[in-house]
């Protein structure tokens, strides 16, 4: 019996040995080829969605050096040269007031992205956090987050953004804030559905029956499982928000009307566009474009993010 | 040599409400597992077997704690386990690992091999990255994989490969027990073969007792030390493997065994055939509750239902022909 118990010992070392040397390799090629990188090579692959990042990567550098960049000052007025048609010296024409639109474009930009991106970030988190703990809990967290979500989805959008506006007075950082509370609710809802989802796959019983901690079940097995749905309702919101707190600023509750903001010149442009159609459609394709891209950019990133799709 | 009872079950009961009225009481219960009694006993295999909603799953997840029990005792290791909070219950945890029926589904498709067996090491351990992936990588090698495979995402791997990866997790952080809850079901029978083999394998290395949870009779018959059957969440008969299959005392378990195929064409047996449905777990017959399908049914067994006996050394059974 000893014997036998030997030679299983000496075949267990002789299995163990190979497999260290294997694991050696391994760990090799496991620096070379580390999380980041293979998720960059599965991202370049997806034409369209590194299109969409080119064009936000673009829009974040004309946010930052965007007024500085801008070839006139976007607030000079210049009445002999009203409703410029789009030309050489003023690629995007001018405006009602002789303003060259492509500088105001520019020096807009920080102003609309900021106030979109960084409102339906903050929401976005939040709402997340709410979605996932409502889904996960159930009970008196779950009605309370849901029946919250309820009465501000009783609200249209916009009339819910002018109310906190009407609260917290005009400015551009409670556009800030409005937008940021009206994207909460539906990221809440959503995320609730999607943890429930996962909440009752198998993969969480067996966490449960490792004996995963709360947190980690949550943060580690739950909320990768959202991801997908998630950054497809994120991209969608930014679009939502770059209007909201356009609108805002139109109605008079965000920036002021002279600020070149994109929404606000789409306001102002409205009355002319039989006259000047290029002040419409000119900061209009540019919104166009800057939702366009963050939605490319998040299809490419779910599918980056999903391990099944190549 | 004296046998140590690592588990116990003693009348052990779950039910699951169905349905609510207005109030949000609710209306009925399912009856899953009915006064469950059993001993496991150190370095065997316990099996359990019935039929599809026999709650033989339901009981594999009341002894893992996925399930609080509604009344009833579940001992493990000399502790009463089936009372305590999560947080009690985590250290024991790493005594008492699960196995589940579909190993696709029980991989996270998000986590790669190596942070999959990982995972219970950072649960109940403080080792280092390193210590953590050599176990890793020597589990693989045990359950017949390779290091290779361990940066791998579960989506690459065939269902057997999968069934290998839960089996090495199961066994990372060295349990005493393991739950099987139809490990093999969802594998071709070739590829069953093999895990059995490495189960088995597994079981002589490490000394483990395994709670097997199956329907397979033949697969049943060639691992387990001993047997419960359950019928409608109540458990029929207990009894070594050499007692049950020579000398099925209750009228159900011989229905059950007459109808595991034989692989020779001459053979010609006697199949019982049973009439009738399952009984509803929402309202349990008075009696006996395999009683409207049994052949040899009596006066009494509709009307009383039969105690557990010890018919000889280590066969229990209930059944009111026997007295």
């Amino acid at each position: 019996m000893s014997n036998k118990e030997q030679l299983q010992n000496e075949e267990l070392q002789q299995q163990n040995a190979n497999f260290e040397a294997e694991y050696i390799d391994e760990n090799v090629a496991y620096v070379a080829d580390s999380k980041f990188k293979s998720f960059v090579k599965k991202f370049m692959k997806r034409r369209t969605a590194v299109v969409g990042f080119v064009i936000i990567v673009l829009l974040l550098i004309l946010a930052v050096v965007g007024p500085s960049i801008a070839p006139y000052d976007p607030a000079a007025y210049n009445y002999d040269n009203m409703f410029a048609k789009p030309s050489a010296e003023h690629w995007f024409g001018t405006d009602h007031y002789g303003r060259d639109i492509f500088s105001r474009v520019c020096a807009g930009a920080p102003l609309t992205l900021g106030v979109a991106l960084s409102s339906v970030i903050v929401g976005t988190i939040v709402g997340a956090v709410l979605g996932l703990l409502a889904g996960y809990y159930g009970g008196w967290i779950e009605m309370l987050v849901m029946r919250g979500a309820d009465v501000l989805f009783a609200f249209p959008d916009i009339l819910l953004a002018i109310a906190i506006v009407a609260i917290l007075g005009p400015g551009i950082v409670n556009v800030f804030i409005a937008v940021a509370v009206f994207t909460v609710p539906s990221i809440a809802r959503m995320m609730r559905s999607a943890t429930l989802a996962v909440k009752s796959s198998l993969y969480v019983e067996v966490a449960h029956s490792l004996g995963c901690k709360d947190g980690r079940i949550l943060f580690l097995h739950i909320f990768p499982g959202t991801t997908q749905t998630l950054i497809v309702n994120f991209t969608m919101r930014i679009g939502s928000a770059i209007m909201a707190a356009s609108s805002l600023s139109f109605l008079g509750f965000g920036a002021n009307v002279t600020d070149p903001e994109w929404g606000a010149m789409l306001s102002q442009a409205r009355s002319y566009f039989s006259t000047a159609p290029h002040m419409l459609y000119l900061p209009g394709l540019v919104i166009f474009i800057t939702v366009l891209a963050f939605n490319l950019f998040g299809d490419g990133l779910r599918d980056t993010l999903d391990p099944k799709i190549k | 040599m004296e046998k140590n009872k690592i588990l116990s079950l003693k009348n052990v009961c779950k039910t699951f409400p169905v349905g609510k009225t207005l109030l949000g009481k609710p209306l009925n219960f399912v009856h899953a597992v009915n006064n469950v009694s059993f001993d496991v006993y150190e370095g065997e295999t316990f099996s359990i077997v019935g039929e599809s909603g026999c709650g033989k799953s339901t009981t594999g997840r009341l002894i893992n704690h996925l399930l609080i029990p509604d009344s009833g005792e579940i001992w493990f290791q000399g502790k009463e386990i089936s009372k305590i909070s999560q947080d009690e219950m985590r250290p024991i945890r790493r005594d008492m690992q699960m196995i589940f029926q579909d190993p696709a589904g029980s991989l996270n498709p998000r986590m790669r091999i190596s942070d999959l067996i990982e995972e219970p090491l950072l649960i109940h351990t403080d080792l280092d990255k390193e210590e953590r992936m050599k176990i890793v990588n020597e589990l693989l090698g045990i359950v017949g994989l390779s290091a290779k495979h361990a940066q791998r995402y579960p989506h690459e791997f065939s269902g057997g490969q999968k069934q290998r990866v839960g089996i090495a997790r199961a066994l990372t952080v060295n349990p005493k027990l393991i739950i099987a809850d139809e490990p093999i079901s969802a594998l071709d029978v070739s590829i069953q073969a093999q895990v059995l083999n490495l189960l088995h394998n597994l079981q002589e290395k490490y000394n483990l007792t395994y709670v097997f949870i199956s329907h397979d009779l033949s697969v049943v018959e060639m691992i387990s030390d001993r047997i419960a059957v359950m019928y409608l969440g109540f458990v029929a008969e207990t009894a070594p493997k050499e007692l049950l299959y020579g000398n099925p005392l209750h009228p159900y378990t011989e229905a059950l065994l007459s109808a595991v195929p034989i692989p020779d064409p001459d053979y010609k047996k006697e199949r019982i055939i049973l009439e009738g449905d399952i009984p509803s777990t929402i309202n349990l017959p008075k009696g006996c509750p395999f009683a409207a399908r049994c052949s040899k049914c009596m006066p009494e067994c509709l009307e009383t239902r039969p105690e557990t006996k010890e018919v000889e050394p280590g066969h229990f059974v209930a059944c009111h022909l026997y007295k």
